[in-house]
């Protein structure tokens, strides 16, 4: 066991490359950076598959490896006097589950890393970039492979941070900055609800490790619908809803797209947002002792989905679209898990991961070619000039469409079957996700029209540079296509004859006995269901055909003859313009006050402090010129004065002298004549 | 004989003015001037009461006056001189360098 007893390799290997580029990191060449921070992700998923493949003989149970004990049992007292028994350990758990996302995000991560290479290859902070991309591989890693809920809070926290640090990575603009700021803020409101959720098990259970916490929830102790369950549910999926962008803390996705696209491809499509995903299914024990939290998580995926997909109609900038329609598809995998399914639920996941990162890497190769440009309306008619970008891109777009023995189809298939057919599914929620399935064909086909399709609508001073973006960035893009191609067939259903290899693989890590038995449904149900959809996935197809390349004069049309509702929509909903009425300005409010405290009085009392000082010191001036002076002087007038009649004798002339010489002559006579 | 007293007064009167010229004129050779007079005044004076007194002391000592006078004038002029030369004026009341 090899591979698995060193499993801390796969989260450390990229731990160490961040450790060197930001130490370090400004010293070196690009080539050499380059090397250190592709190399060892690279190396990371060599090791991850190594472990997979070592878990596939353990034929089902999980391996644990716990590096040291964090919090020992009897650390602290309670307030009954007794000794707490709960203690944290670091260490990693591998599982199915942990396994499927390990794969996920070190494969994902290695490709987004080595495009990076090409795609950040001109600009300034290469190392910080890599540093940074670097330390969200670890954090992420972390977070899956962790074996308990604290440690597993502590890669959540981290991905935020690098989400932060890489959204504001142009932290020069401000509205880069103002992004980062807003995903760090929005997310903390969803990791107070989970930080409370985690503090609820360790008081309920004892214990935060999930396979102790999985086995009491699984032992029959708790019932169905157990308050404190649900509870803990219900806060564990706040904090889902905030990384995972769904409503009502989805704001901060859209604007992290200022973000180089590789960070978009790896942080706000592949991996970081799916974590909440990922949280959910792992506490499916939970979960499924508590239908109302289900019945949340559902009810607020299919929400979001559709929402985020009709704000996604209308937006012009090529990466907008593709952020509102990653918070559409997270809506689905919430939906997965909601109506029990979370098999499903992890299947998007990964299906997700290889369409969408494709996808947004892409947009980046367009955005490239283009030189910067992001708005679809000055875009068009690329197909032919940059024919790699445009062919997996639209790999891409037939995967999310749902386009028949894509990967997109078999995933987004299972998840509407359950929803239809699952004991905790429901028809209207099955109805909602079909639509919102109609309305992503549409989207992603009009974005692969208007940029790849019609006529060319590209400013002739950028025409001039169109070319295909280099290998090592066009090579991930082939890679991540046959990924979107093949990945969806380990979940070939079972109606079609195939085995499911991936849902009997998770399978172990979703036993619930709690769980509502699924009733049978004819295969020819499930058949049907199958075809709606694609159906509907064909219609917007068709729409965005007749729209954009057939017509394109319609949508402008359809624009003018609904002027409110299409500005409506165009601003999403005003949702940012509200969340700023009701607390932004309130907090910055809060903010300015405290500011204008802190330089009024606080500052006022140091200023005041000095103020009086240099008053003294005058007092002090004024003393010593007044008085000190003024006595000395005072002294020499008086000198002045009373020498005065002795002064005035002095005259020079030689002639008073000798008058006064004779006047006391005569005096003396008088004297001695009178006296004698 | 002439009474011993005439030549006092003389001698007084002499002496007097001797001393107002000193005090009063301007000029300082007329200044010099009016202590020879002062000292003829005193040599008058000196040789009266040697009449007086039948004794010779007096006119003796009158004429080491005399000589003493002469060798004052001498110095005197002299001084005057070195003073014009430096201050181009024989006015006393000109000469106020050591004033206050």
């Amino acid at each position: 066991m090899q591979f698995l007893d060193f499993i801390w390799l796969v989260p450390l290997l990229p731990a160490l490359g961040a450790l060197i580029q930001l130490l370090g990191g400004r010293k070196l060449s690009n080539r050499a950076v380059s090397l250190v921070s592709v190399g060892l992700p690279g190396l990371s998923f060599v090791w991850a598959v190594g472990c997979f493949l070592q878990l596939l003989l353990l034929k089902g149970t999980p391996f644990t490896k716990i590096l040291y004990t964090w919090l020992p049992a009897g650390a602290f007292r309670l307030t009954d006097g007794s000794l707490a028994q709960l203690s944290i350990d670091v260490g990693f758990q591998l599982d199915a589950l942990s396994a499927v996302m390990m794969l996920v995000v070190t494969g994902v991560g290695f490709l987004i890393h080595f495009y990076s290479i090409g795609y950040m290859g001109h600009e300034g902070g290469y190392y910080r970039f890599f540093g940074y991309l670097n330390l969200f591989m670890f954090s992420m890693l972390i977070l899956v492979l962790a074996d308990n809920y604290l440690m597993m809070f502590v890669g959540w926290e981290g991905v935020g941070l690098c989400s932060y640090l890489l959204i504001g990575f142009y932290f020069h603009r401000q509205a880069a900055a103002d992004a980062g700021k807003k995903a760090f803020v929005v997310n903390r409101v969803g990791d107070a609800g989970f930080l409370l959720g985690v503090m609820l098990i360790a008081v309920t259970f004892g214990s935060l490790n999930f396979l102790e916490v999985t086995e009491a929830a699984r032992s029959g102790r708790f019932g169905v619908g157990d308050a404190a369950i649900t509870a803990i549910c219900i806060l564990l999926f706040i904090g889902a809803i905030g990384k995972s962008a769904q409503i009502p803390l989805y704001t901060w996705l859209p604007d992290a797209m200022e973000g180089p696209t590789p960070v978009s491809a790896l942080i706000h499509a592949a991996t970081m947002v799916t974590a909440g995903v990922y949280m959910v299914a792992r506490s499916n024990a939970l979960y499924v002792l508590a239908p109302t939290a289900l019945a949340l998580v559902a009810g607020i995926g299919a929400v979001t989905a559709i929402w985020a997909a009709s704000i996604g109609l209308v937006q012009n900038d090529i990466k907008r679209v593709l952020a509102y329609s990653t918070i559409s598809q997270l809506g689905y995998m919430f939906l997965a898990c909601g109506v029990g399914f979370f098999a499903a639920g992890i299947f998007h996941l990964m299906t997700h991961a290889f369409f969408k990162a494709l996808l947004f890497l892409g947009s980046g190769s367009v955005i490239h070619a283009l030189s910067g440009e992001q708005d679809m309306r000055k875009m068009g008619a690329l197909w032919s000039k940059i024919p790699t970008t445009a062919k997996t891109m639209l790999v891409g777009t037939l995967a999310i469409s749902g386009a028949p023995l894509f990967s997109g189809f078999f995933s987004k298939d299972e998840i509407l079957w359950q929803a239809f057919a699952s004991p905790y599914g429901n028809k209207l929620l099955w109805a909602v996700a079909v639509v919102t399935a109609g309305l992503t064909a549409f989207y992603m086909f009009r974005l692969f029209f208007m940029t790849f399709g019609g006529k060319s609508r590209v400013p002739h001073e950028v025409e001039h540079h169109i070319h295909e973006s280099p290998r090592v960035m066009t090579v991930p893009l082939i890679i991540l296509a046959a990924g979107a191609v093949a990945a969806g067939f380990v979940g070939w259903p079972q109606m079609l004859g195939g085995p499911n290899w991936f849902e009997h693989f998770l399978a172990p890590v979703f036993e619930n006995p709690a769980m509502r038995p699924s009733a049978h449904h004819a295969w020819s149900l499930e058949f049907g269901v199958m075809l709606f959809s694609v159906l509907v996935a064909a219609v917007g197809f068709y729409v965005a055909y007749r729209f954009y390349v057939a017509r394109p004069e319609t949508p402008e049309r359809l624009a003018a003859a609904a002027r409110p509702a299409y500005r409506l929509v165009l601003n999403k909903y005003y949702v940012d313009e509200l969340y700023d009425a009701l607390f932004v300005n309130r907090a910055k409010n809060v903010g300015n006050a405290a500011a204008a405290f802190d330089l009024a009085i606080i500052d006022g009392g140091v200023n005041g402090a000095g103020w009086l000082t240099r008053f003294s010191a005058e007092v002090s001036r004024l003393w010593d010129l007044w008085v000190i002076d003024g006595l000395v002087n005072v002294m020499a007038f008086g000198v002045k004065v009373l020498s005065y009649p002795v002064r005035i004798l002095q005259t020079g002339l030689v002639q008073m002298y000798a008058l006064l010489i004779v006047l006391g002559v005569l005096i003396f006579m008088a004297y001695y004549l009178i006296h004698f | 004989m002439i009474p011993t007293h005439y030549y006092l007064f003389l001698g007084a009167a002499l002496f007097t003015i001797g001393v107002v010229g000193v005090l009063t004129r301007r000029n300082v050779i007329v200044i010099l001037m009016s202590i020879e007079l002062i000292l003829n005044a005193v040599n008058i004076n000196l040789v009266a009461f040697s009449r007086y007194f039948q004794a010779v002391d007096g006119q003796v000592f009158a004429i080491f006056v005399i000589t003493d006078a002469a060798a004052e004038a001498a110095v005197g002029l002299g001084l005057i001189i070195a003073l014009f030369r430096n201050k181009e004026t024989v006015n006393a009341d000109e000469i106020d360098l050591l004033k206050w």
